[in-house]
């Protein structure tokens, strides 16, 4: 087997120094009754040529983003990375090693953190980022835990705007833990009255801006009742590269910044691996979960940075941590980190303005087919149409011209008559002029 | 130092890092220090070449961003030396042996990198319509094959986004069984030798975290276990055992303590950070499990890319499989079907939520089911054989020197010292580890499991020859000599060698600095750094 190095006169002296007369007496412990001979129902190893073909067959069953017209967003967006990102990331030392538990030999990884840390908070405006959560789902699950212990309070309050999924999980971990969740229905359109929803019980308030439906949510009067009730804030994007464009949750006043980055250096990989941000107030750092990277100097003065406020964490507080979360996401950081230092924040501008444009662009175009009405007058790079049809089925009659359309909101609330119409759509740099041509005449062929 | 003739040292090896010429850069030859980009880059510089259209109408509302965004950018080749020198500060499995136990540091086969970036499976979108995923929902499936055959499991709940994330699903299950069946438990019980994420999980969930004791031989004490059982009748609501547990060793009652648990109408979750010990030799379901996660970043080798992205899929018992989390599949007359919604529900499922947005670590699904195939069930079973046997060797290569706190009984993949070795020496635990530092090793668990003193943990994994360990051995057997003849300052001062030496981590965490700032230019002297 090409990955084990050991050879069969390796083992038998080697099991000779041990000790014992076969490598059965090594699993002695385990019981009898159950000893595996054999995993029954399994092949036998395979060469890399095997293994290629079989995999490379599966994936071929498959239609990526980059070969087809393509406007899926709700949460994933398909932006080109560099190559220099995937070179950088798949780096022996970047990419073999583990969490830099050890900052005498993991300085790369620490510093590159802390260079992480440093980008997504002037990103969204906060005091401090953590060194990553899973994702935005995540990252938001534990927001809503975090402002409970500030607040001491157990109530949130969930936008209509927030994507459908980040709710579940929400609510999945609310329900777990007894705490208390107000969802509010849908809200393509951005005019839900959250304000009158917030009192003395709640905790926080979640709004995501962009919404799940391309809103852009003018967070300002909400952070300013939320504090008027002594609850936090907490801001959501799915859609980091807005950032470079539309006005930062920090400056708007939000308490905790959560946020899924993947938009940055990560592809779409199907929904996973992502990078989760996460950033907050300074006062609130020790209710933080996850992990931070700090600067500190060596035993010859020199400046290096190691894991901090370790105490908050699971390792060194066992029950008592503000999160159970020990890996995180640092591959997926790095190649965050790298794309937007590549970017600048110059860069980022000019790419949140080419998203933009394209969407703007997309918008113009689709004004003129008729049955298409679209519901957003602020939005980024997505915004929702109301069609004169179910979307699923125009989605799936698209797929058969060779067009990705977007995401039918059906897909995440299913059993929802007034939702049934609505497609979600997104357009980000890779999409020309002929994507946008092709989608304008297959929405009229489809809807006509 | 001897000299020649020339007044020159005839052996470099007699240099002591404090006779090594200052450098005017700070560098030492390939040893470079590097700056933070926000120090080297400049706003106006862009690394990415972007076509901004002129004259955008902007449909943002009142929303446009009142300033930009303060970071600064790097061109191509600013940037690919600035992260190559940072890699370079990194210890890696790639360049050397990673003996953190309980981490399993293996190889991680590049195929498995390349097979992630076929198009197919890195460039499709969670949300595209599955009509245009077949092979993506088949590969979820053929991965769920091969966890469950492995486990003897019947279902398995594949979103969970690391082994902690998994954790946490496996224990909502629990709680989910429990609630429909009319209970409401309030105490998961959890050994002393546990991993910090399983009191973390089960308090996240708001149960009472009650500790089991070990036995002298450093497996859970199963009269206690009764003992405790009985004095919370009724009110358990499971246990959360590693298997096999911390101290490396396999729990010999495990089946035992499982019928206790399940006697007390309680789940059984395993731990799974250490199942590389027993790919192929026994599996959990037969041992009573109920749910188990699995690391895929350690046992199926994804890469640790410096702490994460990892998955955690769970394994899930008949008495737990119809909590399952959603999204899941479901294999019908038709074929295999991706169930992402409570809409779509049968009778027989009730989930008990969702753990995450979209379907879980797809990227890590390809590269743990691409080091399956390569494996195979012989592959895979002799890999567990050879971690065991390579932890056993290192064992007895190092039994007489250093302290084994259980006795000169077999390890599984991994083998506890603690520290009685050191002891009168003026060594700590982590003065040795910082020692093999410079020796180019990378540190072992230290200090973990809580249960022996001064604990080392060694994993050095089935990916090491014989040669690898023999120099390991070795060098461990020098430094304990050492350490015992007195020299103290091999050990306290260390790390000498490496980019940095020992970090001042009482500093970082009483006057935290968190992110860069700008320095205040009056406050800038030529002389400071």
């Amino acid at each position: 087997m090409r990955y084990l190095p050991l050879s069969d006169t390796d083992r038998a002296d080697m099991l000779a120094r041990v000790g014992v007369d076969s490598i059965d007496e090594l699993f002695a412990d385990i019981p009898e009754k159950v000893r595996l001979n054999e995993l029954v129902d399994l092949p036998r190893r395979a060469g890399e040529m095997q293994v290629e073909r079989q995999l490379s067959a599966l994936a071929s069953k498959n239609v990526a983003a980059g070969s087809v017209p393509f406007f899926v967003g709700a949460g994933a967006y398909k932006h080109h990375v560099p190559a220099t990102v995937d070179h950088l990331i798949q780096r022996s030392e970047f990419l073999t090693s583990y969490t830099p538990y050890q900052p005498e030999i993991t300085q790369g990884t620490l510093q590159y953190l802390f260079e992480f840390q440093t980008q997504v908070a002037t990103l969204v405006d906060m005091d401090v980022a953590n060194a990553s959560m899973y994702d935005g789902s995540t990252g938001t699950g534990e927001a809503v835990l975090m402002a409970h212990r500030v607040t001491k309070r157990n109530k949130a309050v969930l936008s209509g705007g927030l994507h459908p999924q980040y709710r579940e999980v929400v609510e999945g971990l609310s329900n777990m833990a007894s705490d208390k969740v107000v969802s509010l229905p849908a809200d393509p359109t951005g005019t839900e009255d959250i304000l009158s929803q917030i009192d003395d019980e709640t905790s926080c308030v979640v709004v995501q801006s962009p919404s799940f439906y391309g809103q852009i949510i003018d967070l300002k009067p909400i952070a300013e009742k939320a504090h008027e009730h002594g609850a936090l804030l907490i801001a959501v994007f799915t859609e980091v590269v807005s950032l470079g464009l539309i006005e930062a949750p920090g400056t708007q006043g939000a308490d905790i910044v959560v946020g899924e980055g993947q938009s940055i250096g990560n592809g779409l990989n199907f929904g996973g691996p992502y990078v989760g941000l996460f950033a907050t107030r300074q006062k609130y750092i020790r209710q933080m979960p996850g992990r931070l990277c700090g600067e500190t100097v060596d035993a010859d003065g020199k400046r290096g940075f190691v894991l901090t406020l370790s105490t908050r964490e699971q390792h060194i507080r066992r029950d008592k941590a503000t999160s159970n979360i020990c890996t995180n996401s640092g591959l997926c950081c790095l190649a965050f980190t790298i794309h937007l230092s590549l970017l600048g924040g110059k860069g980022l501008g000019q790419l949140a303005t080419i998203n933009h444009s394209n969407a703007v662009k997309l918008k113009k175009s689709l004004s003129e087919v008729s049955g298409v009405e679209v519901l957003n007058e602020a939005y980024f790079n997505e915004f929702t149409l109301k069609l004169s049809k179910p979307a699923d089925a125009v989605v799936e009659a698209l797929v058969e011209k060779g067009i990705l359309a977007g995401v039918p909101v059906s897909r995440l609330e299913p059993g929802k008559p007034e939702l049934e119409n609505l497609l979600v759509v997104a357009s980000t740099e890779v999409n020309t002029d002929e994507d946008r041509a092709a989608l304008v005449a297959g929405l009229k062929e489809v809807l006509a | 130092m001897s000299m020649n003739h020339q007044g020159r040292p005839t052996s470099a090896g007699e240099l002591t890092p404090s006779m090594l010429p200052k450098t005017f850069t700070g560098n030492r030859a390939l040893d470079m220090e590097e700056p933070l980009i926000f120090e080297v880059g400049s706003f106006e510089t862009v690394g990415v070449d972007l076509d901004v259209p002129e004259d955008v109408e902007l449909e943002l509302g009142k929303h446009a961003r009142s300033k930009p965004v303060d970071l600064p950018g790097l061109a191509e080749p600013e940037a690919m030396r600035h992260y190559v020198r940072l890699s370079r500060n990194n210890y890696a499995i790639d360049s050397g042996l990673y003996p953190l136990g309980s981490c399993t540091m293996k190889h991680n086969p590049r195929l498995n990198e390349k097979m992630a970036r076929l198009p197919g499976f890195g460039d499709i979108h969670p949300l595209q319509p599955l009509s245009t995923v077949p092979g993506a929902i088949e590969l979820i499936d053929e991965l769920a094959h091969w966890l469950m055959t492995m486990t003897g499991t019947s279902a398995v709940a594949m979103s969970p986004k690391a082994g902690a994330h998994g954790e946490l699903c496996g224990m909502m299950a629990i709680k989910a069984a429990h609630k429909a069946a009319g209970r409401d438990p309030k105490i998961v019980l959890v050994p002393e030798s546990a991993h910090g994420t399983n009191p973390a999980t089960a308090a996240l969930l708001g149960y009472k975290v009650v500790s089991i004791d070990a036995k002298e031989d450093g497996t859970v004490d199963f009269d206690a276990l009764k003992d405790t059982i009985a004095a919370h009748e009724g009110n358990i609501a499971g246990i959360m055992l590693t298997n096999p547990n911390t101290c490396g060793l396999f729990e010999r009652d495990i089946m035992e303590i499982a019928e206790a648990i399940h006697a007390a109408d309680a789940y059984f979750y395993c731990d799974g950070a250490n199942f590389n010990a027993i790919v192929g030799k026994a599996r959990p379901g037969d041992l009573g499990v109920d749910a188990m996660h699995i690391n895929l970043h350690k046992t199926f080798s994804t890469p640790h890319g410096g702490g994460g992205p990892g998955s955690g899929p769970v394994v899930l018992s008949d008495r737990l499989a119809a909590f399952a989390p959603l999204p899941f599949i479901r294999k019908g007359k038709d074929g295999i079907e991706l169930i992402e919604t409570e809409a779509q529900t049968q009778d027989n499922e009730q989930p008990f939520g969702r753990m995450t947005a979209f379907h879980g670590q797809m990227g890590m699904y390809v590269r743990a089911l691409s080091y399956m195939m390569s494996h195979g069930s012989d592959g895979l079973k002799q890999a567990s054989e050879d971690a065991v046997l390579n932890a056993n060797y290192v064992r007895v290569g190092l039994q007489d020197l250093m302290s084994l706190p259980f006795g000169e009984r077999p390890c599984m993949h991994e083998v506890l010292f603690d520290d009685s070795f050191l002891k009168d020496t003026g060594v700590t635990t982590l003065d040795f580890a910082k020692a093999m530092i410079d020796e180019g090793y990378h540190p072992m668990t230290m200090y973990f499991p809580l249960v022996v003193h001064g604990a080392m943990l060694i994993e050095p994994t089935e990916s090491e020859s014989r040669a690898s360990l023999d120099l390991f051995t070795a060098t461990m057997r020098d430094l304990v000599m050492s350490a015992q003849r007195g020299d103290v300052e091999r050990f306290a001062g260390a790390p000498y060698l490496s980019p940095r030496r020992r970090l001042n981590e009482t500093l970082a965490a009483r006057k935290p600095v968190l992110k860069w700032t700008a320095p205040d230019p009056a406050s800038v002297s030529p002389a400071s750094s």
